[in-house]
């Protein structure tokens, strides 16, 4: 599976997670800062996710149940960044 | 050409524009806004009252990139957009809006709220129009290397202004 998942906490009781895909417009500062200040990660964590949904075309950005994942999805879409959400099988 | 924002007073930002800037800021932006408006929704009375939009993504593919689907499973992203697409154009709707409000000549100061709209509006306009211009992530290198001449030029300009003026915003917020 992709190299990205290590960073994120995927437990058995968190089975849904939000996919992050890369697209030509959304920038990668802006990408950044949503990812700071959506999920208050660390800006080194959104950069890395960033530089994953930029290069390798996707990044999973959060975990956690369906209803969760469903929230931070709408969010994303808020901001105009492109997201999906799957469940973790 | 503005130089773009920086950080103004009580976490806000600063930007000071033309009245050409302005008017081309505010005709994007209205343009977005009719897009978004007057928002779809089922054809049902009940539906409509209790916001219930419409299931499938639509055709246009600037709203189809503004409303994406949540789910790769057609039957959970029609069934989430239902219940959501009405709230995701209202969000957007009230962004645009902020930014017709308050997008003036001269120097203007904007609060955090009003600058986080900003943010998001400008992010709007330019998915609207990347989409439409179907630009790629070399968007830049191709601008630097068009013809003034070419007829796309004034439009390829206009967008890697909003570029620029959306990083400027995204940095004076940090």
């Amino acid at each position: 599976m992709e190299a990205e998942r290590p960073s994120i906490d995927v437990r058995p009781d968190r089975p849904w997670v939000t996919v992050v895909w890369n697209d030509p417009v959304n920038l990668m500062s802006y990408v950044t800062y949503v990812f700071q200040t959506v999920f208050g990660y660390s800006r080194q964590k959104a950069e890395k996710l960033m530089l994953d949904v930029h290069h390798k075309g996707r990044a999973v950005v959060s975990s956690g149940t369906r209803e969760e994942m469903e929230r931070d999805v709408q969010v994303m879409h808020s901001y105009g960044l492109w997201a999906t959400l799957q469940h973790d099988s | 050409m503005s130089s773009g924002f920086r950080p103004g007073p009580g976490g806000g930002v600063i930007a000071a524009f033309d009245a050409a800037e302005v008017s081309i800021l505010r005709s994007l932006v209205s343009q977005t806004l009719g897009l978004i408006e007057p928002g779809e929704t089922g054809d049902d009375p009940l539906e409509r009252a209790l916001g219930i939009g419409p299931s499938e993504q639509s055709a246009d593919p600037v709203l189809a990139r503004l409303f994406p689907s949540a789910y790769e499973d057609s039957d959970s992203a029609a069934e989430f957009r239902r219940y959501t697409e009405a709230t995701l154009r209202e969000g957007k709707r009230a962004d645009a809006r902020v930014m017709l409000d308050s997008a003036v000549p001269g120097r203007s100061t904007l609060t955090p709220e009003q600058a986080q709209a900003w943010m998001r509006a400008l992010n709007d306009v330019r998915l609207t129009l990347g989409t439409r211009l179907e630009v790629t992530e070399e968007i830049h290198d191709e601008i630097a290397g068009m013809p003034e001449d070419d007829p796309r030029y004034p439009v390829y300009v206009t967008y890697d202004w909003l570029t620029y003026l959306q990083d400027t915003l995204v940095r004076a917020l940090w």
